[in-house]
């Protein structure tokens, strides 16, 4: 599987994960370039962010075959012989709310070019709650709101899915089975990289540090190129070739410490900086980042350059994983919808103000009701709010937008037909009215509580069967 | 050593770098200082209080600060910071994106000798080719 192995052991000295996606969405050339641009041993692509879920879940119930991420399938068609060729095997999550489905098609693909022959594909299913959840209800599970502790049984009627966050043990399972692909649906991000390393190096599920390493290096790799110069703030202008950056790879070592890093001749940085950026990203408390197979502290990691490109991270400590997992329920929570117009110079910014002013009271007279309004002037204020200041007279233009949120779809609807009248009936110089109407979007809105693992663990599976 | 040198007022834009996201309706802000000898001055002066009073309405709930003395750097945790966050919110920076420069706006007090050595970090060197198209 890797190199510098270890005859003695059987076990490799050096494991290489690469990351492949940061989301749904990212770089569809980030892949490849990890595939051909050097030495790998497992491609990990991570697809899903909180809001993922019920996307797909709505993708679904328009259409039973669907639910996951079909970018996959098509990055599956074009690499899949390079892996089998080279034994680079892929761990994903890819398989959102339909792991099955998305399995099959993966399969299809395979078919279609020719890859195959013994190749194994694993399927982890079990994550999802949805059918369960009246069940987990009467036997005393109320999965309460992690943050207000409301019972979800407030907002039932209401949830698209429901799904647990599985850890790294159904998928080495699956890599035991020898699958060259793993498809999972909600899979932590992190277990998707620290997985194979569990499954190459034979680390023990209670040695609590060489996990908490892998949940480090999964956090790094977690987010592509977020690690690898991607939206870096320090000196990015000095950050080289953007466009074809290197997505991180890690590169592991048996006793847990590994080399952050990317191949050579790609573009972007691996730095302490860049690392360090991606360490804190969407970081609670960093003493205890808590996951289905172990609790790492994030103050324990030591960091040190080692060479162009290569942070190195050791030290990293970690204690057990707790009695609990977390759910991600989606819940439908209303309407909301956004409309834009630009107004240009001079008084700008006080034109397009009074311009929110006159559809406020438009709104009013039509008795419609919102459970928020809200009014920003992008190119002044919507990112650092009070913070920017007044703005001055001679600003060039602004767009004012104004995004509307509710219980009643009509009063949304009726909104989204105030914005147009405003170019002809509001304060002059006003344009950028392209788009149509703004769309009215249901509001699908993010759970998140915790359950007893007993109560949910036994009904996770793992299938692994040939391409 | 320059005793009690003369205090001068730099944006933490020249002593830290920051990256935000989101969970939730919380943001976090990282902030991670260039020189580890300036880490001392990001404990001491900014702190959950001093962030709470920069961002002011732009926050409704509490400002939570853990510190990584291992990377020189400090995380906050800005609650009720999203307008409900994530797919509830109205904001164009609905998931908190660039709360991280909205936080490198603030002012600290540092010895002069400080300020000259940070002067300009953070912004594009005049003349670089990042201004161009």
């Amino acid at each position: 599987m890797s190199d510098k192995g270890a005859p003695s052991s059987g076990r490799p000295g050096r494991v290489r994960v690469a990351s492949g996606q940061g989301f749904w969405g990212d770089d569809l050339e980030a892949p490849v370039r990890q595939i051909e641009g050097g030495q790998i041993d497992y491609l990990m692509l991570d697809y899903l962010a909180e809001v993922t879920m019920s996307i797909m879940q709505k993708q679904r119930s328009r259409d039973p075959r669907a639910g996951y991420a079909r970018d996959f399938v098509a990055l599956m068609e074009r690499i899949l012989p390079a892996c089998i060729e080279r034994g680079i095997r892929v761990v994903t999550n890819a398989g959102g709310v339909s792991p099955e489905e998305c399995a099959r098609a993966v399969a299809e693909a395979g078919r279609r070019v020719g890859a195959g022959g013994g190749a194994r594909i694993g399927v982890v299913t079990g994550d999802d709650l949805m059918d369960r959840l009246d069940d987990l209800a009467s036997a005393g599970h109320p999965l309460a709101h992690m943050e207000t502790g409301e019972p979800l049984a407030s907002v039932r009627d209401r949830v698209r899915s429901a799904n647990l966050y599985l850890g790294a043990r159904p998928i080495v399972r699956a890599l035991e089975g020898d699958a060259t692909v793993v498809v999972t649906g909600r899979s932590t991000d992190t277990a998707l990289t620290y997985a194979p390393l569990v499954h190459e190096f034979g680390w023990s599920w209670g040695d609590w540090d060489r996990l908490a390493s892998g949940i480090v290096a999964g956090h790094i790799n977690e987010c592509g190129a977020q690690a690898s110069g991607g939206n870096c703030s320090a000196e990015w202008w000095s950050i080289p070739d953007l466009s074809e950056v290197g997505f991180p790879i890690v590169e592991a070592s048996p006793d847990g410490s590994f080399v952050v890093t990317k191949h050579s001749g790609s573009g972007g940085a691996v730095s302490l900086r860049t690392v360090k950026e991606q360490i804190l990203y969407e970081m609670g408390d960093p003493s205890i980042y808590i996951t289905p197979d172990a609790t790492a502290d994030f103050t324990t990691i030591r960091l040190e350059e080692d060479g162009s490109d290569r942070v190195r991270v050791h030290g990293v400590r970690g204690a057990p994983p707790t009695d609990y997992l977390k759910v991600s329920v989606a819940y439908g929570a209303g309407y909301k919808a956004v409309g834009t117009l630009v107004y240009a110079w001079p008084d700008a910014a006080a034109k397009a103000r009074a311009g929110a002013r006159v559809l406020r009271e438009r709104m009013d007279r039509l008795g419609l009701a919102f459970d928020q309004v809200l009014v920003e002037l992008v190119g002044w204020d919507s990112t650092h709010g009070h913070l920017a200041g007044h703005p001055p007279p001679d600003i060039p233009e602004v767009q004012l937008r104004v995004g509307v949120r509710g219980g009643d779809r009509a009063a949304v609807e009726r909104f989204t037909r105030e914005i147009a009248p405003l170019v002809l009936t509001g304060p002059p110089s006003v344009t950028g009215f392209s788009g149509g109407r703004p769309r009215v979007q249901e509001i699908v809105a993010y759970w998140p509580a915790l359950i007893e693992r007993t109560a949910v663990e036994p009904k996770v599976s793992v299938e692994v069967r040939e391409l | 050593m320059s005793g009690r040198g003369e205090m001068v007022e730099v944006s933490l834009l020249e002593l830290a770098h920051a990256r935000s996201g989101d969970k939730g309706d919380t943001a976090n802000v990282g902030l991670i200082v260039y020189d580890e000898e300036d880490y001392d001055i990001i404990v001491k002066q900014v702190t959950p209080e001093q962030v709470k009073h920069h961002f002011k309405d732009m926050i409704r709930g509490e400002v939570e600060r853990f510190r990584l003395d291992n990377l020189c750097a400090v995380n906050f945790l800005l609650h009720g910071a999203l307008d409900g966050g994530g797919t509830v919110s109205l904001k164009t920076d609905a998931q908190g994106k660039v709360l991280s420069t909205a936080l490198l706006r603030m002012k600290v007090e540092v010895p002069r000798e400080v300020a000259g050595r940070v002067r300009g970090r953070g912004r594009l060197p005049t003349g670089t080719a990042g201004e161009g198209g």
